[in-house]
């Protein structure tokens, strides 16, 4: 009820007076605002139980928790010599609900202070397998045979390729190579 | 905020006229619980809808993990339902929906009989509507075999086998079902597209029938 509807000669004491004032000031609020907020809330309220969950449910492999992976056992370490030599060896993948072994290789050698270096040979290119001292123009070099890239032993991109090639962190045990994740090339600066 | 974007969209394009026309309605007074509360059962055909809205939009997001082939199936959603965050919500809705959506029509149906909806002018409606309840039985149908656990494989032998006794066309029937001579990766693949193309298309292309006839002809009257 607003204060149109009193009629002015009827008498006030102070107190009802200002509550009256202060009534007026606020915006009443309608019937149909406060039916449609509260339909509009609940609503959404419901919809936001269903929606939340499918949203959730189709984002979770990006706020899956990493896979850490493992070291793995590649090669004696005696075996390994300055120049590359390219070992294979298998990495338990999981995906999903599919779990396979995935064969990976690695580029194995001694750089000049004799720390086992093993590199990826997936060219930074666009994803190629480079190999070793398979081009007679670039001898002694890793070499890609799709768009002619090719690296210094340590992995430094001489051309075409716009970073080194990527590196396995390295362990040794016991006189084994141990081979674990791949990062960025630490050999060359 | 909202306000202004609707403005701007409906000063350019005018859209307010379209969807009055659609949502602007009145509900008579023998339809509205609020009016008479036994009316509730004038909501079974808005809560069918509601269910199937919830059905297609559940398993949009389960076919983001679903596999349907022999091998995958059911370690896909073993995976979704234990391993994905809210998949057990997510599965639950479509498995349960899945349920009450017949339970919803049926009761819709009920009350369409009883109140004699049916009669003319509406034949054609009720025709559409019994097309409907074909369509989601062949949901309910093709989609129990999907997960492909034991359950799944033998209610879909025993299905296409009562299929099979039909006279005369049953082993044709039989075949096309299974896609080849026994229930397996044939079956899967189709019963997948069954169920996520071709009866989904149907069902709208029906609902949207359903709806347009009733918007057309009216509620029918009180009894």
């Amino acid at each position: 009820m607003t204060q149109r509807d009193t009629p002015p000669q009827m008498a006030k004491d102070d107190e009802s007076q200002q509550h009256d004032e202060i009534r007026s000031k606020r915006q009443p609020m309608t019937r149909r605002q406060f039916l449609s907020y509260t339909l509009g809330g609940a609503g959404a309220f419901m919809a936001g139980g269903v929606i939340i969950p499918m949203l959730r449910f189709a984002v979770d492999p990006l706020l899956q928790p990493k896979a850490k992976s493992m070291f793995v056992k590649v090669a004696e370490a005696s075996q390994i010599t300055e120049d590359p030599v390219s070992f294979k060896f298998s990495i338990l993948q999981v995906d999903g609900w599919v779990e396979s072994n995935t064969e990976l290789v690695a580029w194995i050698a001694k750089n000049r202070v004799g720390e086992i270096y093993a590199l990826s040979p997936v060219c930074k290119h666009l994803g190629c397998a480079v190999d070793w001292n398979t081009s007679p123009q670039h001898p002694s070099e890793f070499f890609c045979p799709c768009h002619g890239a090719h690296y210094t032993r340590e992995g430094k991109n001489l051309a075409v390729a716009p970073a080194p090639l990527d590196e396995y962190e390295v362990k040794i045990e016991n006189g084994f190579v141990y081979l674990g994740p791949r990062r960025s090339n630490t050999q060359v600066s | 905020m909202l306000k202004a974007v609707y403005n701007w969209i409906d000063q350019q394009l005018d859209i307010t006229p379209i969807w009055r026309d659609v949502a602007d309605h009145e509900v008579p007074e023998h339809v509205n619980p609020a009016h008479h509360f036994s009316a509730f059962v004038y909501c079974f055909g808005g809560l069918t809808f509601f269910i199937t809205v919830i059905q297609i939009l559940s398993g949009m997001f389960l076919t983001m993990y679903y596999v349907p082939d022999i091998v995958n199936a059911y370690a896909s959603v073993d995976y979704l339902q234990h391993k994905v965050a809210f998949g057990v919500i997510v599965r639950g809705m479509h498995h349960w929906g899945a349920s009450l959506v017949i339970v919803m029509m049926f009761l819709h149906t009920l009350r369409v009989f009883f109140t004699g909806s049916y009669k003319s002018p509406r034949e054609m409606n009720w025709v559409v509507g019994m097309l409907i309840f074909g369509v989601m039985l062949g949901l309910g149908f093709t989609g129990y075999l999907l997960p492909w656990d034991n359950k799944a494989y033998f209610a879909t032998k025993v299905g296409i086998q009562i299929a099979a006794s039909v006279p005369l066309i049953g082993g044709y029937i039989q075949n096309f079902l299974q896609g080849g001579d026994v229930v397996g990766a044939q079956t899967i693949a189709r019963f997948f597209a069954l169920h996520v193309f071709f009866l989904p298309g149907v069902l709208l292309a029906l609902l949207a029938a359903h709806f347009f006839l009733i918007r057309k002809q009216g509620i029918s009257g009180p009894l």
